[in-house]
């Protein structure tokens, strides 16, 4: 998978967030096989580096980091925290939330174009959290971001896939840009899933952070994403309205 | 032998009634003037709770965590066991199944359960889990309790003494100064914690409830005369100085949720310090020639401390490693 000019390893990007430590959260990156982690700032911890102690283990890591804006609900407050991320970082590289409602965590996209126009044109490669919109999606694009990040669910609550004919009609409508499911994930079978419909990559956090053995199911989940893009590439079959047998009726015995 | 323990927190404190109950010349040398706010201990909840802290080496927390309750038992008077109570709402009841999943020695409570346990939280939840065997103690009550303990066993603090003298002989430093000794202890990353202290006459609960929530998980924990300690946020940062608007909002959120009578409590304290943790969240016996380290409780402090320090002193007294917790480094 190719993103902004980076030739990615893994289909599969992996969030910092709820791990039960550092240490499990490090064991699980590894499991993973993930080229790509995410990393909220919460602006206390990137101020006067006072976060260093876990931002050191995040480098440490030998992965690229996509900082990201999480829990942002303004333009304001998402731009400034991503020019903090990008010094504390040293990446262009900016995952771009602006939240627009406190209970569904779905973003504001009105808040989410602007700030991506904005922090495109300051120089930051953008990878934004939307919707399946196919307009807004449009006007990100117009906005300077070569990669999209629709959502599956909502943040955290593991639904999976809500709106699979929304997600086909973008993956057929923006053929040509990386599109990356990143929320609401829950099992390694929604994950697949979306590799099936033609996404190029899923982000995961809560549904491995949270699992009982958070280690064993960065596993399931790696797993998951070769089987939907090996599935995707080996074009599925078409579902059918009616049954259609698997083996020949010629040569069966007639009981008349 | 004697043994000199640097810190007067949780874990210097434990360690120091823990040797000197084995005739070891003990003395703490604590930087401050007295136990106060330069120690995690000060802010702690105090929870005894070796069974709902089962987020991850549930059977090590909880292994170590029973032994150092009945430690406490045997040491602290005023020690309350009457359980812990953890509740959800209704949206994140699965948050609860979750949890219940992880551990053991709690029982299911539907909404009258709940009721007849703590009358102020009548059907206010569906469901919760009851963990009978767990207690709390006051952080602030203990401390000086177990100086009382060290002064009639003839062990010493001195308060306002940094106690950097070099071990000589059969003498035996004990380093218990949390993220002071990060300098030594290369791993050792600060997790900050905030809390606040409420009264209210409005609400009485009889043990420490657990709010269950994804996003902003808070306990409450009752002291005396209608004094509620509300904590705590966990934030990767170790700047110790401030509390910060958004997390006394989402600490006061979680307290008015539990009950709305919170809102009516009077603030008496904000307080905040920073937890030292190793990167698995565990803490570790550190031998170094000389000098021994016991580091890194994060929120684990009340909880494990006495359990360290028995192994810690079992492995200077005999020399015997302490082989599920140490760290033999010579760095």
């Amino acid at each position: 998978m190719l993103v902004y000019d980076t030739q990615l390893s893994s289909r599969l990007l992996l969030g910092t967030s709820r791990y039960p430590s550092p240490a499990v959260l490090t064991e699980a990156v590894k499991a993973s096989g993930t080229g790509v982690v995410t990393v909220s700032l919460r602006r206390e911890s990137s101020n006067e580096r006072s976060g260093q102690g876990f931002f050191s283990i995040i480098r440490s890591l030998g992965v690229r980091v996509l900082p990201n804006t999480a829990g942002c609900h303004s333009v304001k407050e998402a731009v400034t925290t991503a020019h903090m991320a990008r010094e504390v970082f040293g990446t262009s590289w900016i995952k771009l939330e602006v939240i627009g409602d406190r209970t569904t965590l779905q973003p504001d996209v009105f808040g989410l174009v602007e700030a991506a126009k904005i922090l495109c044109d300051d120089g930051f490669q953008v990878f934004p959290y939307t919707t399946e919109d196919l307009v807004v999606a449009d006007k990100l694009l117009d906005a300077g971001c070569r990669v999209l990040m629709p959502w599956g669910a909502p943040i955290g609550s593991g639904q999976g896939l809500n709106n699979v004919p929304g997600l086909r009609a973008m993956r057929a409508r923006f053929a040509e840009v990386p599109l990356i499911v990143d929320a609401g994930i829950g099992v390694p079978s929604h994950a697949a899933r979306a590799l099936e419909l033609g996404m190029d990559g899923v982000l995961i956090n809560t549904a491995v952070a949270r699992a009982g053995d958070p280690v064993g199911m960065a596993r399931a989940f790696a797993d998951a994403v070769k089987a939907g893009r090996s599935a995707f590439i080996a074009q599925p079959m078409l579902p059918s309205d009616v049954a259609i047998p698997s083996t020949p009726e010629i040569g069966l015995a007639h009981l008349v | 032998m004697r043994v000199s323990i640097i810190g007067a927190g949780v874990a210097g404190m434990t360690c120091a009634v823990e040797f000197a109950e084995r005739g070891v010349a003990t003395e703490v040398f604590e930087r401050a003037d007295s136990f106060g706010p330069q120690s995690c201990s000060w802010f702690a909840g105090g929870m005894l709770a070796p069974w709902c802290e089962c987020d991850h080496s549930a059977d090590l927390v909880a292994t170590f965590g029973e032994r150092s309750l009945a430690w406490w038992k045997k040491r602290m008077p005023t020690l309350d066991q009457q359980g812990s109570l953890l509740v959800a709402h209704g949206r994140h009841a699965s948050a609860l199944v979750e949890l219940s999943r992880r551990t053991t020695r709690y029982e299911w409570l539907n909404a009258n359960g709940i009721g007849e346990l703590e009358p102020a939280l009548g059907n206010r939840f569906p469901k919760g889990l009851f963990f009978k065997d767990e207690a709390h103690i006051d952080p602030r009550e203990a401390l000086p309790c177990l100086a009382n303990r060290l002064a009639s066993l003839g062990g010493r603090i001195h308060f306002g003494a940094s106690g950097s003298a070099r071990p000589e002989g059969d003498h035996v430093v004990v380093d218990c100064t949390g993220l002071a000794a990060r300098e030594a202890l290369r791993e050792l990353r600060g997790v900050k914690g905030e809390m606040l202290v409420l009264r209210s006459k409005e609400i009485t609960l009889n043990r420490p409830v657990r709010l269950v929530d994804p996003r902003i998980p808070a306990y409450i924990v009752p002291r005396p005369n209608g004094v509620f300690m509300v904590g705590a946020t966990m934030i990767e940062s170790d700047d110790s100085n401030r509390v910060t608007a958004r997390s006394v909002l989402e600490l006061l959120s979680a307290a008015c949720s539990l009950h709305p009578a919170f809102a009516e409590a009077e603030v008496l304290e904000l307080g905040t310090q920073v937890r030292p943790a190793f990167p698995d969240n565990m803490p570790r016996i550190v031998r170094r020639p000389g000098r021994v380290y016991i580091n890194g409780f994060f929120r684990h402090g009340f909880l494990l401390a006495p359990a360290f320090a028995q192994m810690a002193a079992d492995a200077v007294l005999t020399g015997e490693p302490c082989s599920e917790v140490a760290h033999e480094d010579h760095a």
